[in-house]
């Protein structure tokens, strides 16, 4: 956790909406972490974080948005529940990630940017496939990562394996029309809700789709 | 007749919510009430002294006072009109702080309810006849369940102060946990040279009966009159011919038993006497793994006993003792460490308890004071603890503190940089509740002195180390502090298991009928200002049966215990509730459903001369609920201080206002 200039005034600085959207986003019990650190203790991810978990948690509790929703731990985490499953106080701590990572996506933080893109380019190309195309996905993330050769070894191996193919696979029948509606159901239900256009989230092509599309489409796909 | 209401505010308890001027006043219009005034604390000695001075300035009959739940202060408004020379029972409470001033902030409907409250006490009172209490002899003797220190301790109080003690341990030897501790904090004494003394003691003492190897299976009657049912489960073995030499141990070829007092890290015979200071220090046979009874072999024990004592044909016994208390004192048992799979409790040897730890520490445990790791027998050099393993979780449903875990851990550390001098210790914790005398010093004393590194936060997993230092584990956790997750390989870990409550402790608390929480720690009567009561009258509690306590603190309640049962049975007779079912034996038919229907078999039929039969209460066992009145056909039994008459009373009344408001 970076030192503040200034010490955090509790009473000023503790944003209680912000509070009060997560726990209502996420269902969790906030109150209820008593900060033992299991979380931190189980996460495979802890040593590349900046902030780790239960200190994400903290800033939570303490009601500090802005530090909580523009840090890249957030972004990093794989979601694979280890936190949850250890939480001696069954706080679905993933759960609070996830739900971070959406609300840090709406206020247009995204300090992680390979991982925005990398999400991004999933959903277009399930967009517009019905299913994802693992070989343009790649080819589209490579691109826009700026790092063009960075998995282009893999490649090869994985073509000559029948592991990737050239083309997609698109689903049969009605499927991609199905996946489309979806898309554009969630895009409109996130259009209609204000809070989206209101952040200054930079436009493109595939910025349409995620902002509504991607955190009640996530949500979605777990229930 | 002649009543007196006096409207209490309880501070702003009652007043804030409740016009107590308002309540006064209308109760001045209340038939026979001809005083009424309202008072900051009516429990106050001047609130009780304005009662007792107006009782007899205005010669009144009876007193309402419109305050608290019965259940805080009618007793001592009871004594209040007493003193002032009105019977005790020409009293009624309405309780207008729990059933009205603490329920609903709307102070103009809260205060009409207070009124209606008053109204029917005040009614009710207008049909009080004054009741006078029988007296019945009591047994002059003490039943205590458990020997563990907390039952020892109250045992000894007991018997010093006159009274016989029936003293009843499960297990084959008294001394409970105690017994298998090696030192106790903060002093570092040696755990059962302190114990030791007082073992004997129960065991030498005139008036102490030990049954050891035996449970409560059944309590009856009340205060004063218990009729106990004990079983003694048979040790096949005579142990009025046993000496305790021990020569059947050592011939007996069935060596591979868990052994219990040692917490299963070594092994024991089937023939076994648990440790060399048992009292009774008397062999006993686990019939479950003896071969002679799983085979039909053997017998070798019965051929070595020089005393003649082994017989495989001896049966339990039941015996019943009469008692005047009971004092439960069943301790507790410790959390399953094998149910923390990512701790690999119980997978892994050399992830071991606190108290198997303890005895590895014990000289007189099985490695005669040495550590070492359970898989090689090696000394470990790096030893970890983990705090709270079952406490404070509520994912394993254990969300209560154990307790005692921080300090005994401490200790733990203590002893372990002291057996092992080049040795590192670990322990990780949440917080360190080190509340007792001395007990903050202590753990201080771990981390400064002793170089025992103390980590905030909590373990994720262990796991094997692969690599050079393969026997070795990876436990992985959390430094809160630090920000940071921490790894270290130790030689050893030991899970700081929480509390539970002993096995059977529900089963039992229904037996003495007294409440138990979700946990199946035994309810107190109230936690602050009756500790070691409980709801049952002549049922009290010592130890960890109540909460996790730590030994001062049970010794203590053990005391306390043995102290309400000395002033409990110091008189010679006892009063009884005259609050009981009457039966008015012209109105009787003797249909006998009375005697049926009663839970405590306090209804008998009793015959006349004509033969028929009438229905009889036993006053002493009654304890006034009232089904028998209700079940009466011909309403010949009423509950008396609730009779038919005094609740139409309070009913009329409550019907009365309603229809005047109604109608307004």
């Amino acid at each position: 956790m970076q030192t503040p200039p200034r010490p955090v005034d509790l009473a000023d600085d503790r944003d209680p909406a912000f509070q009060a959207e997560v726990a209502r986003r996420s269902g969790q019990a906030l109150a209820s972490c008593y900060q033992c650190g299991n979380c931190t203790a189980g996460c495979v991810f802890t040593p590349d974080y900046d902030i780790p978990v239960h200190q994400v948690m903290r800033l939570v509790q303490v009601g500090l948005r802005k530090r909580a929703l523009a840090c890249r731990a957030i972004w990093l985490c794989a979601t694979c529940q280890a936190c949850t499953t250890r939480c001696p106080n069954n706080i679905d701590v993933a759960k609070v990630m996830d739900v971070l990572r959406h609300m840090a996506r709406l206020a247009g933080h995204a300090p992680e940017p390979n991982v925005k893109t990398f999400t991004d380019s999933f959903l277009s190309s399930v967009a517009k496939h019905g299913r994802v195309f693992e070989a343009g996905l790649a080819a589209v993330f490579a691109l826009k990562s700026g790092k063009p050769l960075q998995d282009a070894s893999l490649g090869l191996p994985m073509l000559t394996r029948g592991k990737l193919s050239l083309t997609p696979h698109e689903p049969e029948g009605n499927g991609k029309a199905e996946v489309a509606a979806i898309f554009s159901r969630f895009r409109f239900a996130g259009q209609g809700a204000s809070r989206c256009a209101d952040q200054g989230v930079s436009r493109n092509s595939h910025d349409d789709v995620q902002r509504g599309g991607k955190p009640s489409g996530k949500t979605e796909d777990k229930r | 007749m002649r009543i007196g209401v006096m409207v209490c505010h309880c501070g702003n308890n009652i007043a804030a919510t409740v016009d107590c001027e308002a309540v006064a006043a209308a109760a001045r219009e209340f038939p026979d009430v001809v005083y009424a005034t309202d008072h900051m604390y009516a429990c106050s000695d001047p609130g009780q002294g304005t009662i007792e001075k107006t009782i007899r300035e205005l010669k009144l009959d009876g007193v309402v006072v419109a305050s608290c739940s019965p259940r805080m202060h009618e007793v001592t408004f009871r004594r209040a009109v007493e003193r002032a020379g009105l019977n005790r029972y020409m009293f009624e409470m309405a309780n207008i702080r729990e059933h009205v001033a603490w329920i609903s902030l709307d102070r103009k409907r809260n205060t009409e309810k207070a009124i209606d409250l008053v109204r029917m006490a005040v009614e009710k009172l207008r049909y009080d006849r004054p009741l006078t209490a029988k007296s019945f002899e009591v047994q002059k003797r003490v039943l205590i369940i458990g020997a563990g220190v907390a039952g020892i301790q109250a045992a000894l109080d007991c018997a010093e102060g006159g009274l016989d003690v029936v003293l009843v341990e499960r297990k084959q030897s008294i001394g409970g946990v105690m017994s298998k501790l090696d030192k106790t904090f903060p002093t570092v004494d040696c755990s059962v040279c302190v114990l030791g003394p007082k073992m004997v003691d129960v065991g030498q003492h005139p008036r102490i009966t030990l049954h050891a190897l035996s449970e409560v299976e059944e309590l009856s009657g009340y205060v004063g009159n218990f009729e106990v049912k004990i079983r003694k489960k048979t040790p096949f073995v005579d142990w009025t011919k046993c000496t305790g030499c021990g020569a059947c141990l050592e011939k007996c070829p069935s060596r591979k038993v868990r052994d219990g007092h040692n917490e299963g890290i070594c092994t024991t015979t089937a023939i076994n006497i648990p440790f060399p200071q048992a009292i009774p220090k008397r062999a006993a046979i686990d019939a479950t793994v003896c071969l002679r009874f799983t085979k039909g072999k053997c017998g070798v024990c019965q051929k070595i006993c020089p005393a003649d004592a082994v017989d495989y044909d001896l049966k339990d016994e039941v015996v019943t003792e009469k008692v005047g208390a009971v004092i439960a004192a069943t301790g507790l048992d410790l959390f399953d460490h094998t149910k923390c799979g990512e701790y690999g409790g119980g997978r892994y040897p050399d992830v071991i308890t606190s108290l198997q730890y303890e005895r590895m520490l014990s000289a007189s445990g099985p490695t005669a004071g040495h550590i070492k790791r359970p898989s090689d027998g090696r000394e470990p050099k790096t030893v970890v603890f983990i705090a709270c393993v079952g406490s404070r979780d509520r994912s394993v449903d254990r969300p209560y503190c154990s307790n005692f875990c921080c300090m005994y851990t401490a200790k733990q550390a203590i002893l372990t940089r002291d057996h092992i001098p080049d040795s590192r210790a670990y322990v990780f914790y949440m917080d360190i509740r080190a509340t007792g005398k001395g007990y903050e010093e202590f753990v201080r004393r771990a981390q400064e002195e002793y170089d025992v590194q103390y980590v905030r936060g909590r373990v994720a997993q262990i796991y094997p180390s692969t690599g050079p230092d393969g026997d070795q584990l990876v436990v992985r956790g959390a430094d809160t502090l630090l920000g940071a997750q921490v790894e270290i390989k130790a030689d050893l870990v030991v899970l700081a298991v929480g509390a539970e409550s002993a096995k059977g402790a529900g089963a039992l608390a229904e037996k003495l009928r007294i409440s138990y929480d979700a946990y199946g720690f035994f309810l107190e009567s109230h936690p602050k200002l009756r500790p070691v009561e409980t709801n049952t009258v002549g049922v009290f509690l010592a130890g960890a049966c109540q909460a996790p306590k730590d030994i001062p603190a049970s010794v203590a309640q053990a005391s306390a215990a043995a102290g309400k049962v000395l002033a409990l049975l110091s008189k010679d007779k006892l009063e009884s509730d005259p609050q009981i079912a009457q039966v008015q034996t012209i109105r009787c038919i003797g249909c006998g459903k009375c005697e049926r229907t009663c839970p405590f078999g306090a209804i008998r039929m009793r015959e006349l001369r004509d033969g028929s039969k009438r229905a009889e209460v036993v006053e002493t066992v009654c304890q006034g609920c009232g089904i028998c009145s209700v079940t009466c056909p011909v309403r010949a039994i009423q509950l008396a201080h609730f009779t038919d008459s005094q609740l139409l009373a309070e009913v009329n009344a409550l019907c009365r206002t309603w229809d005047e408001n109604t109608e307004s």
